[in-house]
């Protein structure tokens, strides 16, 4: 018999196009995955009904002969981000508690359209702010790896789509959805040994998902290879209206036009990223990525990225900026939790409201957003970090002369402990160093395995592209990929 | 620049957020180091950049100024921790 487990979503999507199995038999499998899988806390809310529905409905599309969508019969993950009709959508906050959407998130519907099916709603850093999957209302996400030291310390899965990277390392979806506003979707494929691709700003709609830094905020794909990510990135992109940063473009066949042979393209290296005290691990396994580019036809070429250091400055201030003024909006008139103390009135509904109900680092990046947008600091903080973002845009303007994918790590260390990094919000926002510069240009960014550390955990390789070459990048990740023998997986502790 | 309890306080207060002392004593702290580290911008010379408007170069479109939503009260409500009728519900604001 099949383990439905092991397959990936072009294994699936053809399984069930050729007769092989019935989607249901699939949905039902992974269902029963998800029940048994608690342990990890990776989701907020199961839906196995809705699984089976869908897959239902494409088992007889095909009896009728219909032609099936792009992700016919393939069960997912949803970020508790996206908005879904009839489904509560947290943010993983107490402050969404029980909001149940009336429409559903612009990216999801597609997915829907597709064929696709959902297994439920998957944990995550509350509104999407952290890196580690710790400030999540519903309880940390576990990481299904472990160190091979055998001191069985649970570790982070990253953030903020932990629960997306923890249910598909540990096979309950072979993909799920993340959101990218700096580092969200490639820090936790990093951690997991997964693949997962942010795209270029504006080409998955933002319409539906529930905001943080509206700039920076993009969807995509998550999944155990680069094929499975190209196929799912084709079904949640797309213009749409209701986004006025949707790029009116058509979607590429990026799935058709995946081609590992490299000859021509060149390779930038950033001499930048090589940080003083480089974890020797991370730099082992670039250097490693760098050969099976080199193998795959590629060029190597040495390039600056002069501002880099800035980004990570740059970043939280702007992301922070942003969410203050988008997390405004709950005021617990509208939707969400009101805290009403006795006899308080409208102010004093508003302050105590989002005390209760947004956590602690969401509180700390709302105040510094509302610091530095204020009267008087505008200029010094928000605008010269706007300027700063400009240049880092620049830099890689300018790296583009001489080259047409960049090569670096997805973050600078391999998964952490839960509670390692909590003491200081600043050491934990450093695990974004790598992956913030392509987030802050808009630039479509993959994170790939890219081997183990000493201490048995994944360590993900980057590639940065140009805007709209989401295919360069996948091509390189799929060279990446054919050639690092990576098929490592978390021993099932749970 | 570095801010003080009073400076905790206000920013509290404008953004709605109801924090303790024991709180804004903390918050004092976890500011100051996050405002000095990224205080380190300042030493960028911006000269003639203009602060990005836009990742990727996109027109804001214009559309056809015909009413193409709406009528959907009872979803607008739907969430709603307090309603009265067909509003929402609010703390007295008017003496």
């Amino acid at each position: 018999m099949t383990d439905f487990s092991r397959l990936g979503v072009a294994a699936i999507r053809d399984g069930v196009a050729n007769g092989e199995f019935k989607a249901v038999e699939v949905a039902e499998a992974l269902n029963t995955r998800v029940a048994a899988a608690k342990a990890l806390n990776a989701f907020i809310v199961e839906t196995p009904e809705m699984a089976v529905a869908a897959a239902q409905a494409v088992d007889a599309d095909r009896a009728a002969g219909k032609p099936l969508g792009k992700m016919a019969g393939v069960p997912i993950g949803m970020k508790d981000l996206f908005c879904t009709e009839g489904v509560q959508t947290t943010a993983a906050s107490h402050m969404l508690e029980g909001f149940v959407p009336t429409y559903e998130s612009t990216v999801s519907a597609n997915l829907w359209k597709a064929g696709a099916g959902m297994l439920g709603k998957l944990n995550l850093d509350q509104f999407a702010m952290g890196s580690s999957n710790e400030t999540s209302y519903f309880g940390n996400v576990i990481s299904p790896w472990r160190r091979n030291d055998g001191d069985n310390a649970a570790l982070a899965p990253g953030g903020s789509s932990g629960g997306s990277s923890s249910a598909i390392a540990a096979r309950l979806c072979p993909a799920a959805t993340g959101t990218d506003t700096g580092g969200s979707i490639r820090q936790p494929a990093a951690f997991v040994g997964i693949s997962g691709i942010k795209p270029t700003y504006g080409r998955c709609s933002r319409w539906g998902v529930v905001a943080f830094a509206s700039s920076l905020d993009q969807a995509g794909p998550m999944a155990r290879d680069v094929r499975d990510c190209a196929i799912m990135l084709e079904a949640m992109a797309g213009f749409d209206p209701k986004d006025s940063t949707s790029l009116d473009l058509p979607v590429p066949a990026w799935e058709a036009g995946l081609n590992s042979d490299l000859k021509g393209k060149r390779i930038g290296i950033p001499r930048e990223y090589r940080l003083d005290g480089i974890d020797e691990d991370i730099a082992k396994m670039w250097d490693n990525g760098i050969a099976w580019l080199k193998d795959a036809g590629a060029e190597i070429v040495d390039i600056s990225l002069p501002h880099t250091k800035y980004a990570l400055p740059a970043y939280y201030i702007i992301a922070p900026a942003e969410a203050s003024s988008n997390l405004a909006r709950y005021d617990g008139v509208r939707f969400g939790l009101r805290d009403l103390p006795e006899g308080a009135g409208l102010q004093d509904m508003y302050a105590a409201t989002r005390a209760a109900g947004f956590g602690e680092e969401v509180r700390r990046r709302i105040m510094i957003g509302t610091y530095v947008l204020s009267a008087g600091f505008y200029d010094a903080y928000y605008t010269q970090a706007q300027k700063v973002r400009a240049l880092i845009a620049r830099d890689f303007d300018n790296a583009w002369a001489s080259c047409d994918l960049i090569l670096a790590p997805t973050a600078p260390s391999a998964a952490f402990g839960l509670g390692e990094k909590n003491a200081d919000p600043l050491s934990m926002y450093l695990n974004d160093v790598f992956a913030v510069p392509a987030s802050l240009a808009g630039l479509p960014a993959m994170s790939v395995p890219g081997g183990l550390d000493k201490q048995g955990l994944p360590l993900g390789l980057q590639i940065i592209g140009k805007a709209l070459d989401e295919q360069a990048v996948l091509n390189a990740g799929l060279a990446i990929e054919q050639r690092s023998g990576f098929t490592a997986e978390a021993g099932e502790w749970w | 620049m570095s801010v003080d309890k009073d400076t905790v306080n206000k920013i509290a207060r404008l953004s709605r957020i109801a924090i303790s002392d024991a709180e804004a004593d903390k918050m004092v702290g976890e500011l100051n180091g996050i405002l000095a580290w990224v205080e380190q911008l300042g030493e960028v010379d911006v000269t003639g950049v203009e602060p990005m408007t836009a990742v990727i170069s996109n027109k804001l479109r214009l559309r056809d100024d015909v009413v193409t939503d709406g009528d959907v009260r009872d979803k607008v409500l739907a969430n709603a921790p307090a309603k009265e009728g067909s509003f929402f519900g609010v703390p007295k604001v008017i003496e």
